[in-house]
């Protein structure tokens, strides 16, 4: 019986799963972030970053400020001087006073709420994402994960201008086209590539938080009850062997 | 000290003796319990049918206090969960329960339907158990179903609009069907109202319904097991078989262990990986539902699939229906399409196993199938696992009654 279960198991393996692609995030384009929310001084960072650049036109609807100062270990005085620019109180949400309507009037597309973009795309997708804009030739910003997106680069200060050099591909019909083979850095930022990469992942590591704040909690507490519960199926197991013993 | 704890369990005597002349309460547990007779032999797959019942059990109690926190209505849904997400106290761990708990049912009855095709468990005398058992299935999918439009992400949006159009595809009468399920002419307010009522009390009662008469059923006959060989053939002078032992406390305490060991790895999903990687919680169900945009891809969740994947197998949209509708309804005729003298694989011959092997690859890989997002290679590999699945019951009709088989013991081994 055993042999067979192993040969099911091993036919169900052999054929080829690599072709089915079960997840929605991640895909063509996305880099690996190293985002890590366990790591507090950079989701803090993150969250400047983010209030600074991100917070104008994005609203963060599900956070609540004093939540934020509990999970990032912020005081509320550090929080109201140095997170908060509007009249909102610190047990508020994180909204904006922008106008939807006009939002979508000015951008084509009222910005998206951002709070569960962590969830919904993950971590990866938003470092690659901030990573990704680029000058195209009509003197407009483009970017490689969302082509044509109608977000300007917000980041442009920090990360400089690049401008993509490209490559000529022939394809098997015998057609050619233009590809982004890689970018070129023309106007440098205020910061270097390498401190841009660590700001995108601090973005990418708050917004992974953003999208659910009881992950810090539950992998901790996960943790032991697991514990426990190897504990309990140990004792239960030889009061099972105890009370099986005149059966066997 | 002696004296007091013998003056305490003679009162409680007294108590229960009260009870007893009032209410069959030893009665009923002698009966289903310390004299119920359960063969020695049960293996790994028998701890499926109890584990079960606590998944229900973790169900009802997390979805009790999930209606505590919920809004159904369509403004208010998809924040009622963030909500309960962020702002009740240990409201994720409810949550994720929850969710946890709705793929683990189907993991446990997946292997629970399993254990029987192994063993032969839904033959003599125990058919009606079995079409109780696929009752319990059909509700439980609906159930899901129900479930699954509430937190009113895209994927609860477009994955009720895919599968309630089915329905449409019935000639006449389809159009005005569909309209009268949503209770509007699209999926709105008055479908999430309505699926929530549906979800919380009418179902649930149902499958409650069913449970009890699974267990009943079960009773009856008593459990089958790995050798398919009747324990009560071979009884001792008292009327007991001698292949059995009192469920309660031999299995009791084994079921403890094996709920300890289900909670582990229970646990490890709902603490260290909720959403399974997309599995379990699918990424678009994080966006809240818009009816103004299709997702790219829409799938229902995985304990759907393979069904899904009889769907898109077959070209024509009510010929696929009915194909699907087909792929589960056979289930329920399994006991009579199973003619089979021998109950057990390991008394069956070669035949039987091969047939099973296929049918489990068929239904395993439809499954990984009906998730994924179908080029046309995938689509004729469907048809050809769709046509091995049914291909599974017209075979063992055929080859049940002949094929041949090892010599049965007389009495279980181990």
């Amino acid at each position: 019986m055993k042999k067979f279960a192993t040969y099911l198991l091993f036919a169900a393996l052999v054929l080829p799963v690599s072709s089915i692609t079960v997840s929605a995030s991640g895909g063509a384009g996305v880099e690996h972030s190293g985002a890590n929310i366990g790591d507090t001084a950079s989701l803090q960072r993150g969250a400047k970053w983010y209030v600074n650049y991100c917070l104008g036109c994005h609203t963060l609807s599900y956070q609540r400020y004093n939540r934020l100062a509990e999970d990032l270990d912020l005081s509320e005085e550090m929080v109201m001087q140095n997170l908060v620019f509007s009249d909102a109180k610190f047990a508020d949400t994180m909204s904006i006073a922008m106008d939807p309507d006009q939002a979508e009037a000015w951008f084509g597309k009222t910005p998206p709420d951002l709070s569960l973009i962590g969830r919904s795309r993950g971590a990866d997708w938003v470092f690659s994402y901030l990573r990704g804009f680029y000058q195209d030739g009509n003197g407009g910003w483009n970017n490689t994960l969302l082509p044509n997106a109608s977000m300007p680069h917000v980041l442009w200060r920090l990360q400089g201008i690049q401008t993509p050099v490209y490559r000529t591909e022939t394809s098997e019909s015998g057609f050619s086209h233009e590809v982004i083979d890689h970018f070129e850095l023309t106007t440098p930022g205020t910061q270097s590539p390498e401190e841009f990469e660590g700001t995108a992942r601090d973005i990418a590591a708050f917004l992974d938080y953003v999208g659910e704040p009881a992950k810090l909690k539950r992998k901790d507490v996960g943790v032991w009850v697991i514990l426990f519960l190897v504990l309990f199926t140990f004792i239960a197991y030889l009061l099972k062997v105890e009370y099986w013993r005149d059966v066997h | 000290m002696a004296k007091f704890a013998s003056s305490v369990s003679k009162q409680a005597g007294a108590l229960l003796n009260w009870f007893d002349d009032r209410l069959p309460v030893t009665k009923f547990w002698n009966a289903t319990m310390t004299g119920y007779m359960a063969p020695k032999n049960f293996n790994f797959w028998y701890y499926m049918g109890s584990l079960a019942l606590l998944v229900l059990v973790i169900q009802i109690f997390s979805g009790i206090l999930l209606a505590m926190h919920y809004k159904p209505s369509a403004a208010e849904a998809f924040a009622s969960v963030e909500y309960i997400m962020r702002d009740v106290d240990w409201g994720w761990l409810i949550r994720y329960m929850h969710t946890t708990g709705a793929s683990f049912f189907f993991i446990l009855i997946y292997l629970h339907m399993f254990r029987s095709l192994l063993y032969g468990s839904h033959k003599a005398p125990r058919e009606l158990l079995w079409v109780f058992g696929m009752f319990i299935y059909v509700v439980l999918m609906a159930e899901a179903f129900l479930g699954y439009i509430l937190p009113w992400g895209q994927m609860s949006y477009w994955g009720a609009q895919v599968i309630i159009n089915l329905f449409g595809a019935i000639p006449k009468i389809g159009e005005p069907l569909t309209q009268w399920i949503r209770g509007d002419f699209f999926i709105s307010d008055a479908t999430l109202n309505r699926f929530f009522a549906l979800h919380v009390i009418a179902v649930p009662l149902a499958l409650l319904g069913l449970v009890l008469l699974h267990l009943v059923a079960l009773r009856e006959n008593g459990s089958n097991n790995p050798d398919g060989i009747e324990i009560k053939k071979n009884k001792d002078a008292d009327g007991n078989p001698l292949d059995g032992i009192p469920f309660h406390p031999y299995y009791t305490v084994k079921d403890i262990f094996g709920v300890g060991m289900f909670l582990i790895l229970f646990s490890f999903i709902l603490f260290m990986w909720p959403e399974a990687g997309g599995v379990f919680l699918e990424h678009d169900n994080f966006i809240p539902a818009n009816p103004l945009v299709t997702p790219e891809h829409i799938k229902p969740v995985w304990y759907f699939t393979p069904f899904y994947a009889i769907l898109k197998a077959v070209p024509d949209k009510l010929m696929g229906v009915v194909m699907m509708g087909a792929s589960v309804a056979i289930l329920f005729f399994l006991p009579w399409l199973d003619r089979s003298p021998v109950k057990s694989i390991r008394y069956r011959g070669m035949w039987y196993k091969v047939l099973l092997a296929l049918f489990t690859i068929a239904f395993v890989r439809l499954g990984l199938l009906g998730m994924a997002e179908g080029t046309p290679a995938q689509t004729w590999e469907m048809r050809i696992w769709t046509l091995v699945y049914f291909m599974f019951f017209v075979l063992l009709f055929f080859m049940s009654p002949s094929g041949k088989n090892k010599p049965e013991p007389d009495r279980v081994k181990h």
